[in-house]
């Protein structure tokens, strides 16, 4: 019959007019900004710098090695480096950047500075209600806006900071395991030579990192 | 006809409340102002059915969509016409510098002027037509043909060739339905014997048992009635016979080049060319004013008028 | 008002004399379909020259969104050129990755173990399906149909859209292939919410069908228009599934063997026209067919490593050489051609669009019609602009 193709397309938008007023599947509006769809555990949208503790300043697990800043992609991370050095977690003293500014209007939420990144201080951050009114400097963050806690970063993505955290607590044993025994054998060769010479026990060799 | 009282006022409420405000005025300016107030009453109704219209048809559509329509200005988004009439009139006027500027401004006029000059021949109710002329089909059909004019007005003036392509398709497409319109109203005519729409209901609004004498009920009549849906959903530009204002193809056809309030009036007499073509439907089909069922009678004209319009609306609406 | 004035001799830069001879006298009349447009997929331009309503002459100007990226790849690391691909066809982030992936694991003669080529098979299948969908969404809404379609088609795609966010942490950019695996592994959760989404797909097809594919008016719209010969499709070049709307058995997946696509049973739509009405049936059969290929890629993955344990992600020097490496993409064939000269960059690095490609056959499909049709053959051919001006 002339016109059924049509009358068949008619009964499917009559099906979905009619279903939704009744099955939520018929009517997928999310009316935001009261409602909200949950963020996927996963989902990535600008970096954030990580720190542990309580202080941003000392607990920031950045050690300014440059290699994001490196292989970013659009080089939207600049990082200067400080001329001191400040302990990091597991003790030896490492460098901290004195800069380290992103440019969240050119980064293109690649998620490569995460990936290189071999002292698991930079991660990404799920907070996308960024706008600003500021066209030149509002989207640059520095690095006191860059940081947050580790807190924080077990909040936005659990699975992955427990599994960080179980990583640097296995390097921290590992590395405290070494300085004991370390330690230990120095202590053994001071108590076994009888010399008046105080020992001075070797620095133990510390691997902060991989 | 009903021997309620009750229902026989409500059905003339408007004209006795037409009566009562002449009332007031001497006797000279009493014809005078009782047109004015017919003008005023079609003026503010059916623009006021054009606001609902776009609401329903932007909520029906979402919900087809699997989506809400627009809900956030007033309840369930009803109040949604006033703001866009608001946002076109604050649009800036933007009239392109090579554009002849003098029909580019009588366009949209001529296009609301004639349309709603065509309400005036329709009979909405019992003793409520604006204009009782003997010769109200053809008076109507003058103004559509006129409706035409003002696309091409808008087209050719906008310099601008995808308004010129839409405009040389409306043309064609709007006079070759325009025979075909004038043709399935012919069998109406034939059968009352003459071009006046109020003899034309008269005619109809007779019952054998309890069905009325509706035009639609013959076979004839049938016919017509459908040539006359297709052919008024041709004429008003509507899908699937809106290549005109082709929106994927030609931006937005002759009205490109407008905006503000004047693309706000374009889409006006759209939805108003609608109403109206559906209004003649009804007064040529469906029995104008006269009710459905003979024991329907206490009805009022004038809301059996308008269901009727809006039975035949849909035939023009927007098919997904 | 005047028309401009357009003789055979004296249009500049369309070499090829007039295939239609314009019929009576007068002008043609050119517009130009312009960058600004609703129905030309992104900023991409058509000087037609109209005689009435039919086309005589149709010149494709794009450009619009070039971006520079085979430079700036040029300048870049291997890996960081991973990101940029993303963003060529922006629909389909997931099969330029793999393209890429494939060219460099040739170059470099890398390995990738099982598992990661099962993942790319899924996430590759489901992105074919989700393009597919919304290409034919946009089709009928350029016919006027006000985006019912589409809309239908977006809520199938939000629900993979949402699969892809899980695991790769974003929706349309995905960067997730890397040269020899993927980047993270897929989770249980996260094979049972697909498994729940390809489940539920047939049922999505089937409503698509019903409300389309026997609807008179999109039969009688693109029935017979926009005829691409075979021949002529096979000598530019063109494919995907315009090649096989044509009738041309050429599917890289049968013909390449990459990945593990042996593995998996599953058919070729082949048209017999080559008209828009094929192209439509052969992208909804395509998709009943990815159905099919998720369904025992889902059912057969292995356990195993994701990342080949040689692959490096930093410093990579892959030995001086060159390789092409080329997928079956939702839109055609997409290929990479690199070339090593043993540094962290690569010394040439070119991408084969099949947009690109497959629009150089507009102007022969679109010869005699009308402008209507015009905007239907244009999105018959599926294009992207990103892919198109790179």
């Amino acid at each position: 019959m002339l016109g059924d193709g049509i009358l068949k397309g008619m009964a499917e938008t009559a099906r979905n007019f009619f279903g939704s007023y009744v099955s939520k599947e018929r009517l997928t509006t999310v009316e935001y900004p009261e409602q909200r769809i949950p963020t996927a555990e996963n989902a990535r949208v600008f970096p954030f710098l990580v720190y542990d503790g309580t202080d941003w300043e000392a607990g920031m697990r950045c050690v300014a090695c440059q290699i994001c800043e490196k292989e970013c992609p659009p080089k939207c991370i600049y990082i200067e480096k400080s001329a001191d050095k400040k302990p990091d977690f597991v003790g030896k003293p490492q460098f901290y950047p004195a800069r380290f500014d992103i440019d969240i209007s050119v980064c293109m939420s690649c998620q490569i500075c995460v990936e290189v990144c071999p002292f698991e201080a930079i991660k990404m951050d799920t907070q996308f209600e960024l706008a600003t009114d500021d066209r030149f400097g509002g989207l640059l963050e520095d690095r006191q806006k860059l940081a947050k806690s580790n807190e924080y970063y077990h909040s936005i993505h659990p699975t992955e900071a427990a599994e960080v955290d179980a990583r640097l607590a296995e390097e921290k044993a590992k590395v405290e395991a070494k300085a004991k025994a370390a330690a230990e054998a120095s202590a053994a060769k001071a108590a076994a030579a009888s010399s008046p010479t105080p020992p001075a026990a070797p620095p133990a060799k510390t691997e902060g990192g991989s | 006809m009903s021997a309620n009282p009750f229902f026989v006022d409500l059905d003339q409420i408007f004209v006795l409340l037409r009566n009562w405000l002449v009332g007031f005025l001497p006797a000279g300016l009493r014809p005078a102002a009782a047109a004015l107030l017919g003008v005023i009453a079609i003026v503010c109704v059916f623009p006021g059915l054009f606001a609902l219209t776009t609401v329903f048809e932007r909520k029906g559509l979402g919900r087809i969509q699997n989506r809400l329509g627009p809900n956030r200005v007033g309840p369930y988004g009803l109040f949604q016409p006033i703001a866009d009439g608001i946002k076109s009139l604050t649009k800036e006027d933007i009239v392109p510098l090579s554009a002849n500027a003098a029909v580019h401004f009588l366009a949209p006029l001529a296009l609301v002027v004639t349309v709603f000059m065509g309400f005036a021949v329709l009979p909405m109710g019992r003793n409520m037509v604006l204009v009782d002329m003997d010769s109200g089909l053809l008076f109507f059909f003058a103004m559509g043909a006129a409706t035409e004019l003002s696309v091409f007005m808008a087209g050719w003036s906008s310099r601008n060739k995808y308004s010129l392509l839409g405009a040389m398709r409306a043309v064609a497409q709007m006079i070759s339905y325009e025979v075909v319109l004038l043709l399935s109203s012919v069998a109406v005519v034939m059968i009352t014997g003459s071009l006046s729409l109020t003899k034309i209901v008269a005619a109809q609004d007779q019952y054998t048992g309890i069905f009325p004498h509706w035009y639609i009920f013959t076979p004839w009549g049938l016919a017509g009635f459908l040539m006359y849906a297709i052919a008024a959903t041709a004429e008003t530009n509507r899908s699937p016979f809106d290549l005109p204002e082709g929106e994927s193809e030609l931006v937005a056809g002759y009205h490109t080049e407008y905006s503000g309030f004047k693309f706000a009036l374009f889409f006006l007499g759209e939805y108003l060319a609608m109403f109206s073509i559906s209004g003649l439907g009804t007064t040529l089909f469906l029995g104008g004013w006269s009710a459905p069922l003979s024991f329907l009678q206490f009805i009022p004209s004038w809301i059996s008028f308008l269901s009727g319009c809006a039975e035949h609306c849909p035939a023009c609406a927007k098919t997904s | 008002m005047s028309v401009v004035e357009t003789k055979a001799e004296r249009v500049t830069g369309w070499n090829r004399p007039p295939v239609i001879e314009p019929d009576g006298e007068g002008e043609l009349l050119e517009v130009a379909m312009g960058p600004h447009h609703p129905s030309t997929h992104g900023v991409f331009r058509m000087d037609v020259a109209l005689d009435g309503e039919r086309v005589i002459r149709l010149k494709p100007v794009f450009g619009y969104l070039h971006r520079n990226h085979e430079k700036i790849a040029e300048g870049a690391s291997y890996l960081a050129s991973m990101p940029y691909t993303d963003r060529l066809d922006y629909f389909c982030s997931l099969t330029n990755n793999w393209a890429y992936a494939l060219a460099v694991e040739k170059l470099a003669g890398q390995p990738v173990p099982e598992r990661a080529e099962y993942i790319r098979v899924i996430l590759a299948e489901l992105t074919r399906i989700q393009n597919h969908a919304s290409s034919i969404g946009f089709l009928i809404q350029e016919m006027g149909a006000s985006g019912t379609p589409l809309m239908y088609a977006f809520k199938e795609r939000e629900k993979i859209l949402d699969l892809f966010e899980s695991l790769t942490g974003s929706r349309m950019m995905c960067n997730y292939m890397r040269f020899g695996g993927c980047r993270v592994d897929v989770s249980a959760p996260w094979l049972d919410a697909t498994r729940k989404v390809v489940a539920g797909l047939p049922a999505f097809v089937d409503e698509f069908e019903a409300l389309l594919s026997s609807n008179e008016i999109l039969m009688a719209r693109c029935q017979g228009v926009g005829i691409l010969r075979p021949e002529l499709a096979v000598n530019a070049g063109v494919s995907g599934p315009m090649l096989r709307a044509s009738g041309v058995n050429y599917d890289i997946r049968k013909v390449d063997h990459y990945g593990i696509y042996d593995r998996f049973q599953f058919r070729i739509p082949l048209g017999d026209h080559g008209d828009i009405y094929d192209r439509y049936m052969v992208r909804v059969l395509e998709m009943r067919e990815s159905i099919r290929i998720l369904e025992q890629a889902l059912r057969d993955l292995p356990a195993g490593p994701i990342m080949d344990a040689k692959a490096k992600i930093r410093g990579f020097r892959p030995k001086p050489g060159e390789a092409y490496g080329r997928i079956e993409a939702p839109k055609g064939e997409l290929g990479f051609y690199l070339i090593s000269d043993g540094g962290p960059n690569p010394y040439r690095y070119r991408v084969r669009p099949p947009s690109l490609i497959n629009l150089t056959v507009l102007e022969d499909m679109c010869l005699g019609h009308n402008v209507a049709d015009v905007v239907l053959i244009f999105g018959s051919v599926d294009i992207v602009l990103g892919e198109v001006d790179r």
